[in-house]
């Protein structure tokens, strides 16, 4: 018989389980599978019933994130020749309810994300007829790396933080308000800064950097929160010296 | 959501980490390695009169105070990443530590 390797699926049904519990799977082994190819693999010919979200396969979409071995990754990401001859155990992303199976129930991350408003909000607006926002190619370097996120979440699953205190804003959502804030074109800094700089923004953060060790798109969302601490110490600063005078 | 004051507690931290990383190694080397083996030799009289002077009192108080601040931030934030909670009693003794250590501070360099 061909090689196989075992997976060990956390399963969950609200409908009809009471608890999560997990169930092992044998699938085909092979060297240029992920592990999503090994989720594909029981969803198509072992086990229909099994939930859990993806899309692009390329590392791109962020959908699947999940956590492999006890590593919050993507499975896209995760190849089976890394486990092989160990059991890969397969669990949802950590500090996250559990919908079904693998998918997590991400509204508190959603609504997190849109508190820090990640748009642009220009410091002047213009009529359309006034032609677009230029930067230049230096300019748009200085927030590039954050653009890069995907929301995977994976970030979530690995901050402590986000485990002792589920109203932590949180690293995607600060690394993407950073971004913005570093943006030539934007002036949105003092409209984002009464929840990034709050006690539940920044603050919360105590730079144990689990977030950019876990970012498969290498973000760093450690560093644009040290760097957020520091530009917002510096507005702290300047509302006490000049009191009346920013916002 | 309001804007923290915690910038407060922060500023003198990062200070801190800057004085513990870039300034106390080299204290400790000049201090505890190379003047004890005789390769530095510095004049009592010469450090004597730096610890007289109001900027050099100011600058030795920062070299003791922003490190221990810093130590004792980030005592407590491991102890809050440990799961021991952030109540009362390990900020009195993580600050409480500090403001010793800087009070002794001030109080020596005011006294010589």
């Amino acid at each position: 018989m061909s090689e196989t390797i075992t997976l060990e699926v956390l399963r969950y049904h609200p409908e009809t389980d009471s608890e999560p519990h997990f169930q092992r799977y044998v699938v085909p082994y092979r060297d240029d599978w992920v592990v999503l190819d090994a989720l594909n693999h029981i969803k198509d010919n072992l086990d229909a019933t099994l939930s859990y979200r993806w899309s692009c396969h390329m590392a791109v979409c962020g959908s699947c994130g999940m956590t492999i071995n006890g590593e919050p990754k993507l499975s896209c990401h995760s190849f089976l020749r890394d486990y092989r001859g160990k059991v890969v155990r397969v669990e949802p992303l950590d500090h996250f309810p559990i919908e079904r199976d693998l998918v997590i129930v991400m509204d508190s991350f959603m609504e997190k994300l849109g508190s820090v408003k990640p748009w642009l909000i220009p410091k002047v607006e213009k009529p359309l007829s006034a032609g677009e926002y230029l930067q230049s190619p230096g300019q748009m370097q200085v927030f590039h790396q954050y653009t890069q996120c995907i929301n995977c979440l994976l970030c979530y699953a690995a901050c402590p933080q986000i485990g002792l205190n589920e109203d932590f804003v949180g690293p995607a959502a600060l690394a993407l308000a950073h971004r913005y804030n570093l943006d030539s074109r934007d002036g949105g800094r003092d409209a984002r800064a009464e929840v990034v700089a709050s006690n539940e923004g920044i603050w919360e953060c105590t730079f144990v950097g689990a977030c950019s060790e876990v970012c498969p798109k290498h973000v760093d969302p450690a560093a644009a929160i040290q760097q957020t601490k520091i530009s917002a110490s510096v507005g702290w600063l300047k509302d006490l010296l000049t009191p009346g005078a920013h916002r | 959501m309001a804007r923290s004051n915690k910038p407060m507690l922060w500023l003198p931290f990062a200070g801190g980490g800057l004085v513990a990383a870039l300034i106390i190694p080299v204290l400790i080397l000049i201090t505890g390695v190379l003047v004890p083996l005789g390769v530095l030799h510095l004049r009592y009289e010469t450090i004597a009169a730096f610890a007289h002077n109001p900027l050099g009192k100011l600058i030795v108080l920062g070299a003791v105070a922003l490190p221990a601040w810093h130590a004792a931030h980030r005592l407590r934030m491991t102890a809050h990443d440990l799961g021991l909670g952030s109540g009362i009693a390990i900020k009195a003794a993580c600050y409480g530590t500090a403001w010793l250590l800087i009070l002794a501070a001030a109080g020596a360099l005011i006294a010589v």
